[in-house]
């Protein structure tokens, strides 16, 4: 693991150093105590991928991985990642292989403008890594923190069929 | 997945050499998208995406109150916060004339109030900063001193006597009502409900709706102040139109102006206007000399940007006792919010609210509309919809029922006996319109058969005697996508037309670069596959670009369904004019004339002798290499196409529901969607987008609406109060397909984007009140929250008119 430090502007409010293991990689930076978490990972530290919808905790376009769990990164703020882990959709496969979820994703076509995909990727992972082989109905009330205006959720639905399918038994259509 | 589709006319027979075309991504593949490699990596480009070196932040003041006079506005406090550099107010933007510009429907509208607020989130000041937490901390260090005014909230109070008048901007505007408009026959309207048997009448409002995509409005406007060239990264989805609006608005020279629309996260209508944030972040970018990005909040985005219907219904048809429509009448009233900004060709001042009705044969009609001033935000975009026809096929189909019900005669049996037969095409409408072509009769027998209509019945009867309320809703319905003709369609003066330019390199991979915009409809998969349908190049080797307005043809953009129909006309087009040049290509290579050269996809042959041929590859290698003498270089060309009509896709949907007698909640059993959009490019993008349109159609019949309180505050303003449905609501679809293909495009396809949900929301609607039907109960206005239903199933009475606003 590296370290990256992070420069942050200079202002007269006080900031404090915090250190976060952002997709495997320790990253510090000095923020306002203020600063959210979506706000350090997309201006702070360039991770983009992972977006700001509603500012109210109810579309879930900005939704992470922290130490495992989905939370939603526009409603925490920086200081509380101290320490912890945070997966973003940068983080979610390997530039060579790609994690099932994203595969299916493609393959089920359960994505259009795709501002919602990173956070509803996430929280399916979530989901499938608390339970291998979900139910659509398992799947539509996993992703119901998770906004999307475009597809329908019936595709992502069979996104994340089959990417448990693959994850299971190494065929999606089985 | 029943297909029923049928084989259409455009796929050329396959002979001995052609290539497959399915299998390099033509016409009928459904490929997977090209966007999707960078959206699951989270490696899209949005406008928030966007940093500029020295880049700084702007944020928006808004009014607290719905209507109020401007007394003062203090910025001293704000100036003096460390990193603010620059505070804005409207008195600044006068000076620049620019404290008010003009709407899409010829009205004018403030960038930052002067005078009077006018509604609720109407943008007030802008702060500039280092940092978008510092310009937040400094709109709320500006104080406004506002006397409030009282405030009108809906179209009966704007026009009450002794209202008080919200445009004393406008010289001449002496009362609340924006626009008057009429279509049709009134005398023979009149004389036809003279000899009716039966006159059906049913008063509805369709509430105020926000197509909320999940990304809000954002800009990054960088002014070079050496070279004079202002670079706008915009959430838009007509980077044209900005470009010419930013023009005539800022009065910058439109050739140092450049927009460019990266990814866009959803626009439904929202993003074709011009907004007052634009234009500040454009005129802060101008005055600091620095690039500015102004990304807005959602709640900015709930409460200030275009809203999509707020129509109240008033209408009547005239029917034969056996169930022929002789007539129909109705008057449409808009709540226009404080500037009538509707996106909508300039001739029509309720967009095609006239389309109602083009699927039945009905002889006569008759539709006035009446538009009024609110305190409420400004807008009336077409959202998901083709200039208010959302609304048009909504009043259709809740008529329709009602009618149905009145004559006592089955809702199915009621559109048989109406609806346009196969051989009445090109049909001509009681409101002018030229359908093109459809398969009507056939698309409702197979979503009556795939829904098992006669079972069902014969299911709801026995269910309602164990006090079960089931419910079965019907909604046919074809509507107008694809504008122009540049005849009648136009917006500022502008035809709506479309454009595609296509340059095939020398080695046979293609540009293809557009005017239109895609916000998530996959142009960047499907506009390829429509150069791989005519050329024969693999979709592989076409890259597909738009939004940038240096780099594309001029185009209108992407709303109303309109990119298939007209950009992608015009790809076809370019691509035909590109195939009649290397056909010359072909014959010089081939060394016989060109009327010797026969095509099929994706190679020439000499006829008569089809192994002796060249591959459009080969062709375009000619083209810079060696091209015959006297001709000219290169293998590039555009087009522009104006439509000859629009396209008329045809869809029916019906809903299966059941109401929970006790609570007032209903789920949906079963949905069974028939689309016929024509020829089909990518099956699967298409299904995608019905799957979509059905989504936001169960929202705005379930739960998704907004209104106001009585003194102009905004319920709906964020997704707390603004609900809209996430996986777990949200019901299955079954999707089947009939292909007619459109006559009048070249590749037979029509739009289909919007058609679900335009025609959505009827059928769900509608067999909620099928369910209430012992009660007596005729109407429910959307959105059928639990509390309306139950009290309507409770009472028999109907809950009709404006949604009811908190009135403690």
């Amino acid at each position: 693991m590296t370290s990256t430090e992070i420069e942050t502007k200079d202002t007269a409010i006080p900031t404090r150093r915090v250190t976060v293991t952002v997709n495997g990689e320790k990253r510090a930076a000095d923020v306002e105590p203020r600063l959210l978490l979506a706000h350090l990972l997309r201006q702070g530290l360039g991770l983009t991928g992972t977006h700001v919808g509603c500012d109210t905790t109810n579309c879930g376009a900005c939704t992470v991985l922290y130490d495992g769990a989905p939370v939603k990164s526009c409603t925490m703020l920086a200081v509380q990642a101290d320490g912890h882990e945070v997966t973003t959709v940068e983080g979610l496969g390997t530039p060579s292989e790609l994690d099932p979820v994203q595969e299916g994703f493609v393959a089920e076509h359960g994505l259009q403008c795709g501002f919602c995909t990173p956070g509803m990727m996430l929280a399916a992972r979530a989901l499938l890594d608390r339970n291998p082989d979900p139910t659509e109905d398992d799947i539509r009330w996993g992703l119901s923190g998770n906004l999307c205006r475009c597809t329908g959720y019936q595709n992502i639905v069979k996104a994340v069929l089959w990417a448990a399918d693959k994850e299971r038994t190494g065929d999606p259509d089985s | 997945m029943t297909q029923t589709a049928e084989p259409h006319a455009a796929s050329p027979a396959p002979t001995s050499q052609a290539l497959d075309e399915v299998k390099i991504g033509g016409l009928g593949s459904s490929r997977t998208r090209v966007e999707d490699a960078r959206f699951i990596r989270g490696r899209g480009n949005y406008v928030e995406d966007v940093t500029l070196p020295g880049m700084l932040h702007m944020e928006i003041l808004r009014s607290p109150l719905a209507h109020a006079r401007i007394r003062s506005i203090d910025t001293s406090a704000a100036w003096a916060i460390p990193g603010v550099k620059l505070v804005l107010t409207g008195e600044m933007a006068a000076q620049r004339n620019l404290a008010w510009m003009p709407t899409l429907s010829y009205d004018t509208q403030a960038v930052l109030a002067t005078d009077k607020v006018r509604f609720q989130g109407q943008e007030v000041a802008c702060v500039v900063a280092d940092d978008p937490y510092i310009a937040k901390d400094a709109c709320d260090a500006i104080v406004v001193d506002y006397e409030p005014l009282p405030p009108v909230v809906s179209p009966e109070q704007a026009v009450a006597p002794g209202a008080p008048l919200i445009r004393d901007d406008k010289a001449g505007q002496a009362d609340n009502i924006a626009y008057q408009w009429e279509v049709g026959d009134k005398d023979g309207t009149d004389a036809a409900f003279a000899r009716a048997d039966v006159v059906s009448k049913l008063r509805l409002h369709y509430p105020r709706s926000h197509p909320s995509p999940i990304e809000n409005c954002g800009a990054v406007a960088d002014f070079n102040s050496a070279t004079g060239k202002l670079t706008v990264y915009l959430t838009s989805q007509a980077p044209h139109i900005v470009r010419a609006a930013v023009a005539l608005i800022a009065e910058l020279p439109e050739h140092l102006i450049r927009i460019i629309s990266p990814d866009v996260g959803g626009g439904f209508g929202n993003k074709v206007p011009v907004y007052p944030g634009y234009v500040c972040a454009i005129l802060c970018s101008i005055l600091t000399a620095k690039p500015v990005k102004w990304i807005e909040d959602n709640t900015g985005n709930l409460s200030s940007t275009g809203f999509g219907r707020d129509m109240y219904l008033d209408s009547e048809m005239a029917l034969t006792s056996d169930g022929q429509i002789l007539a129909v009448r109705y008057h449409a009233t808009t709540d226009q919010g404080a500037f009538y900004a509707d996106a909508q060709p300039t001739k029509f001042k309720i967009g095609l609210v006239h389309s109602s009705f083009a699927c039945y044969d009905v002889p006569v009609g008759h539709i006035t509309a009446q538009g009024m001033y609110t305190n409420k935000a400004p807008g009336g975009v077409a959202y998901r919809c083709s200039f208010r026809v959302t609304e048009a096929m909504f009043f259709q189909e809740r008529m329709m029922q009602a009618a149905a019900d009145d004559l006592g005669l089955d809702q199915a049996e009621f559109r048989r006996r109406n609806l346009v037969d196969d051989d009445q095409f090109p049909y001509r409408t009681p409101f002018g319109f030229l359908t093109d072509s459809g398969q009507y009769h056939k698309c409702l027998q197979i979503g009556l058969d795939a829904i098992g209509y006669d079972d069902f019945l014969v299911e709801q009867a026995e269910a309602r005697k164990k006090g079960r309320l089931l419910g079965i809703g019907i909604s046919t319905m074809t509507e107008p996508l694809g504008a122009g003709n540049s005849r009648e369609y136009d917006i500022l003066g502008i035809k709506m037309f479309d454009s595609a330019e296509l340059r095939v390199h020398p080695t046979g991979k293609a540009v293809l670069k557009i005017g239109a915009q895609t916000q998530g409809q996959g142009h960047e998969t499907t506009f390829a596959q429509i150069v791989t349908h005519e050329l024969g190049i693999p979709a592989l080797d076409i890259v597909v670009e738009h939004g940038d307005t240096d780099h594309t043809p001029f185009g209108m953009g992407t709303y109303a369904s309109r990119s298939t129909p007209v950009a992608g006309a015009a790809t076809a087009m370019v691509a035909r004019k590109i195939r009649a040049k290397a056909r010359k290509l072909a014959a010089h290579l081939l060394e016989v004339s060109e009327e010797d050269v026969e095509w099929e996809l994706g190679r020439f042959y000499v006829r008569g002798a089809e192994s002796r041929g060249v591959t459009i590859q080969e062709c375009a290698m000619a083209a810079y290499s060696n091209m015959p003498d006297g001709m000219e270089p290169g293998l590039e060309n555009n087009a522009y196409y104006d439509p000859p009509n629009l396209t008329w896709p045809f869809a029916c949907y019906i809903a299966t529901v059941e109401v929970d007698p006790e609570t007032g909640v209903w789920d949906v059993l079963r949905f069974v969607a028939v689309d016929d959009c024509g020829v089909r490019i990518n099956p699967m993008i298409v299904e995608g987008q019905i799957m979509g349109g059905l989504t936001e159609a169960y929202a705005m019949s379930n739960m998704q609406f907004q209104t106001y309180d009585v003194d102009g505050n905004l319920v709906g303003a964020n997704y707390m109060d603004y609900l809209l449905p996430t996986a777990w609501e949200t019901p299955g679809f079954e999707l089947h397909e009939v292909v007619t293909p459109s006559p009048h495009h070249p590749i037979g396809a029509k739009g289909v984007g919007e058609c679900a949900a335009v025609g959505g929301p009827a059928a769900y609607v509608n067999a909620v009140l099928n369910a209430l039907r012992p009660t007596g109960v005729r109407n429910i206005d959307m959105p059928l929250l639990p509390d309306r239903v139950w009290h309507a199933a409770h009472t028999g009475d109907d809950v009709s008119g404006a949604p009811p606003f908190r009135t403690e």
